[in-house]
């Protein structure tokens, strides 16, 4: 047994490799409030304070450098630093801070296209070699694509697909090297690898992946050797805890650019190695927090070299760098340690900042000054968003964390084939003209009847809905388990697979946009009566609504049952098809900010939206229609089913005005507390809770469409922000720094 | 249940947290017997306007929000004057008292309701509007006489009802320190006040009259700042644990 390992509890953690067991038996809940919590230390503090010059500057160039003399590798760069004698915890993934890395497995012509678009050009000899003696995921992928498929594309019925950049929405159990080392990692793969003596085209493709796992793991202990560490055996302090899992987690992100390269659920693990070295006197709660601040800023520092169109899709260079915090164990301890309050301490001293993607794991079980400290956080930063706990803990067990936004996983044990999402508005459109895209007047999905109908008929609707959303399905499927294949072959993960256990369930998480866009649009054709009005082609490019409907997110169960059939339906259709390498159909309501792009490329619905206007986020309702209040609008989309059905998550969007919240902090943080308990209480999944500030609203008036639900109390009531004159929102502002001053 | 009762309701704010505490939904009853001069509502002071609701049908709404209210939300009566639909009021509190909602009537008082004791066995908190403490001032915030309204005070008193006090501060009419040393002693007397707030006056109200054909009482008296506000604020808090304390 590893010296390290005897001060800790043993159990079947020390035979097997299960992370689970040992947090299991060795972590201390925690359920005390923030009081013991340190300030900055004066070395994180110099250390950030050059961050923040640097990432001005890259806020100033878009990008700040890109390495040009190699390509993504674990071991392709030099050691890099930013304060190096004053880094408690190092590594970069090039050597410089924010010096980005070009990746070409994902595809070797879009890599040149981003580098030239930085005014760069690619080595010839890197292009040489990918184009003529090797192969990408993206050429894969294009060879295998039929025409629909590439049609489906082109028209955005499909969109956001991971067929020319990395997938992502795989976590690396990356505790796993700070527990046991790389060298008792090595040994396991290979006894692994031994076991799987049977030889057929899945088994052959597995031998040849562990085999590259085990490189990888290799390749992770010369890295860190590079900074003068040494990960063969288990981490023997909190310091080294850090280190390793960071060196692990830095691995991933020098070998991939997946679209979201979350972290997991770590800080309850740290924070036994913390606990054990503040017993032992070893280190105070300032070198602590110091420890996890400067990990942060490291995360904080993660980029990956990605397209313009991508950057459309995701606006704000965003990593998903999610980190999973509290949640409950099935012996009913929540699993919150000091540890889950120094992660989210960070935020107050580096200041908020988007990543990590702070996630807690809601649960009513949480002890109340966790919860108090999470919702004064959210308050004071709006940098954290809330999953259900107490819905995802039966169906992904004790140890599982987020990946991305909303995709629960088990550690090490789970992956996710990443799946993007389908247009659901498009494929409605689809099915009202004959399967002819009403942007591009072509022929997209086949044998849909034409409807000819002076009004729509709700029930005829219906069936060629059902119908088209078929034949997308299949489309979808088909779409999705090329691009994994290819991906599995071209631009496999290996270092963050070593991270896994080596017979892993696969998810594969299908997408849907425009689910309120839908839901509104069936209810005018139930409710009221909607006149298609149609181009040259016979295709609907306006509608004519005579009377009112119900609308999405106004807890209204004639509509919200419109979306709630459409999801379960969508979701059992793609089940009716297999899936590559036997993963497992999830579905998502989510769309992050792509919501802007699919709107872009959708034409006028019979809601009423127009041609090229936004679709509301995720789960959201559509702007401005959810008018009987903020908890009407959560009510509805508390409506949307998770297990089983929307599986992959359902994300909701929440915005509002501290001063709406209560009027002094206590009040306002035990009210946010009551929003999420009366959210989830419904079963609801997910909610990013938005609490904006003063500055918001004038930013507010100039662009009221991104900011849907900004809530705003005028005399004695809320108001939607939006909703007012601009004489009252002025007035509003008036009065506002008038008290400021 | 009985049924019999369908009540006038302006406007129905299902998230609030100024009105009582934590995330209530706010009920505004139509009809008002006061005029003052500040008001910002003159839109809830006819009787019979507005939507018409029975008590199951705003117990229903109630009940879809039950989860967000937590532990201490729950659902204020507000105006308008609430007592002014006093038979609907009392079927609404019994009804929400019974499915275990919070209440909380947001009023001035003025009302001779012979149903004003049972109104407030169902009642958990008044959140007691205090025009003025001072008659004169009083009639001349309101244009009625005061004694109604003390006879309301004197039987939550008995009743032993929670109160918070909020009193609007308008400049030129009430900030002053004599309206601050009567309204702080007529405090200091009552039992079971949890809570004081000042309410700056603010002039949001305005564009209401002129929309509804109405002069304007306050013609350009300016608005009070939130900071003014919360000076007075403090001032009386201080006064008043400063008179308690001399008793």
């Amino acid at each position: 047994m590893h010296k390290t390992w005897e001060s800790f509890k043993a159990g079947v953690w020390q035979s097997d490799i299960n992370v689970e067991d040992f947090i299991s038996l060795n972590f201390t809940v925690y359920t005390g409030d923030d009081h013991f919590l340190a300030p900055i230390s004066s070395n994180t503090k110099a250390v950030w304070e050059r961050c923040e010059v640097l990432l001005k500057e890259e806020q100033r160039l878009g990008v700040l450098d890109i390495e040009m003399d190699a390509v993504s590798g674990v071991n392709n760069f030099k050691p890099g630093y930013i304060l190096k004698e004053k880094e408690s915890i190092v590594g970069l993934q090039t050597d410089a801070p924010l010096k980005r890395i070009i990746n070409p497995y994902g595809g070797i012509k879009l890599a040149s296209k981003i580098v030239e678009g930085y005014g760069r050009k690619m080595k010839p000899e890197f292009e040489t070699f990918f184009n003529d003696y090797s192969k990408t995921h993206n050429q894969g992928v294009f060879d295998a694509y039929t025409p629909e498929m590439k049609k489906a594309r082109h028209t955005g019925l499909l969109t956001g697909l991971p067929d020319a950049y990395g997938r992502g929405r795989i976590i690396g159990d990356y505790r796993r090297v700070a527990l046991y080392g790389i060298d008792h990692l090595i040994e396991s793969k290979k006894l692994d690898l031994s076991f799987i003596t049977e030889i057929n085209d899945v088994t052959i493709q597995l031998r040849e992946e562990v085999s590259d796992q085990i490189r990888a793991l290799k390749d992770m202990k010369k890295m860190a050797l590079s900074y003068g560490f040494d990960i063969s055996l288990p981490a023997s302090t909190a310091q080294e805890a850090v280190q390793w899992l960071y060196f692990a987690y830095l691995a991933a992100v020098k070998e991939n650019n997946g679209a979201a390269m979350s972290l997991g659920r770590t800080s309850s693990f740290l924070d036994i190695y913390i606990e054990r070295d503040l017993e032992s006197g070893l280190i105070t709660e300032e070198q602590a927090q110091d420890l996890i601040d400067q990990f942060i800023i490291k995360l904080r520092l993660v980029r990956h070299l990605r397209s313009p169109e991508y950057d459309e899709l995701f606006a704000g260079d965003p990593t998903w760098v999610t980190e999973s915090i509290g949640g409950v164990a099935f012996d009913g301890r929540p699993l919150v340690t000091k540890n889950s309050f120094r992660y989210l301490h960070s935020l107050t001293n580096l200041g908020p900042a988007p990543e990590p993607n702070m996630t807690i794991l809601w649960s009513e079980k949480l002890p109340e000054s966790f919860k108090q400290y999470c919702a004064k956080m959210s308050i004071e930063t709006g940098a954290i968003q809330y999953e259900n706990d107490d819905l995802m803990s039966p169906l992904y067990r004790n140890d599982y964390a987020i990946a991305c936004c909303v995709s629960a996983m088990e550690v090490g044990k789970q992956i996710q084939y990443f799946g993007a999402r389908t247009n659901l508005a498009k494929a409605l459109l689809y099915a009202i003209n004959g399967g002819y895209d009403e942007i591009y007047n072509e022929k997209i999905i086949d044998e849909i009847p034409v409807i000819n109908d002076e009004i729509l008929d709700y029930e005829k609707v219906m069936e060629l809905y059902i119908l088209t959303l078929k034949k997308v399905s299949v489309l979808y499927v088909d779409t999705m388990n090329i691009i994994h294949y290819m991906h599995d072959k071209y631009a496999y993960e290996k270092s963050m697979f070593a991270l896994h256990d080596t017979h892993v369930t696969r998810l594969m998480a299908f997408g849907a946009a425009g689910l309120s866009v839908v839901a509104d649009s069936l209810s005018a054709i139930k409710y009221a009566k909607v006149k298609p009005i149609r181009n040259e082609f016979g295709i609907a490019t306006d509608f004519e609504i005579v009377g009112d409907f119900p609308k999405f997110g106004n807890d209204d169960d004639r509509v919200d049952d419109i979306a709630v059939e459409l999801v379960t339906m969508f979701s059992g259709m793609l089940k009716e098809h297999p899936l590559h390498r036997e993963a497992v159909h999830t579905l998502s309501i989510l769309t992050i900010t792509s919501n802007v792009v699919y709107g872009l490329k959708t034409g006028t619905t019979p809601d009423g939206r127009k041609k090229g206007e936004p679709f509301a986020p995720g789960a959201n309702p559509m702007h401005g229609r959810d008018k009987s209040g903020a908890l009407a609008s959560l009510n509805s989309v508390a409506k949307i089913p998770y297990g089983d059905i929307c599986q992959d998550g359902v994300s909701n969007t929440f915005s509002i005005l501290p001063e709406t919240l209560g009027k002094t902090q206590k009040e306002q943080v035990i009210n946010t507390v009551s929003i999420l308990e009366g959210y989830f209480a419904q079963k609801a999944h997910h909610l990013n809770v938005n609490v904006y500030s003063r500055d918001v609203l004038e930013k507010a008036m100039a662009h009221p469409e991104l900011y849907p639900n900004l809530t705003i109390r005028v005399s004695g009531y809320a108001v939607h922000f939006h909703r007012l004159t601009r004489a009252q929102q002025l007035e509003v502002l008036n009065r506002t720094f008038h008290e400021s001053i | 249940m009985s049924q019999s009762n369908l009540g006038y309701i302006s406007k129905i704010e299902p998230f609030g947290t100024f009105d009582g505490p934590g995330i209530r939904s706010i009920i505004f009853l139509s009809g008002c017997p006061l005029r003052c001069v500040y008001c910002h509502n003159p839109e809830t002071w006819q009787a019979h306007i507005g939507n018409r609701y029975t008590a199951v049908e705003l117990t229903e709404m109630a009940l879809k929000n039950k989860p967000y209210y937590g532990s201490n939300g729950g659902v204020t009566f507000s105006g308008g004057e609430p007592l002014n639909q006093p038979e609907f009021l009392l079927e609404c509190l019994k009804s929400l008292k019974a499915v275990g909602i919070h209440t909380a009537l947001d009023t001035s008082g003025y009302s001779l309701s012979p149903l004003l004791p049972e109104i407030l066995e169902y009642t958990d908190l008044i959140i007691y509007d205090l025009k003025a403490a001072d008659g004169a001032l009083y009639e001349k915030i309101t244009s009625r006489k005061m004694d109604v309204t003390e006879r309301f005070l004197d039987l939550a008193q008995k009743q032993g009802t929670p109160l918070w006090i909020r009193q609007v501060l308008v400049p030129h009419l009430n900030d002053n320190q004599v309206n601050l040393l009567v309204t702080a002693q007529r405090i200091a007397k009552l039992k079971n006040v949890e809570k004081i707030e000042i309410l700056p006056y603010h002039t949001l109200g305005k564009s209401k009259y002129e929309t509804l054909e109405y002069d304007y009482p306050l013609g350009n008296t300016p608005a009070m700042s939130m900071s003014e506000g919360q000076k007075w604020q403090d001032q009386f808090i201080d006064l008043i644990s400063r008179i308690k304390s001399t008793e």
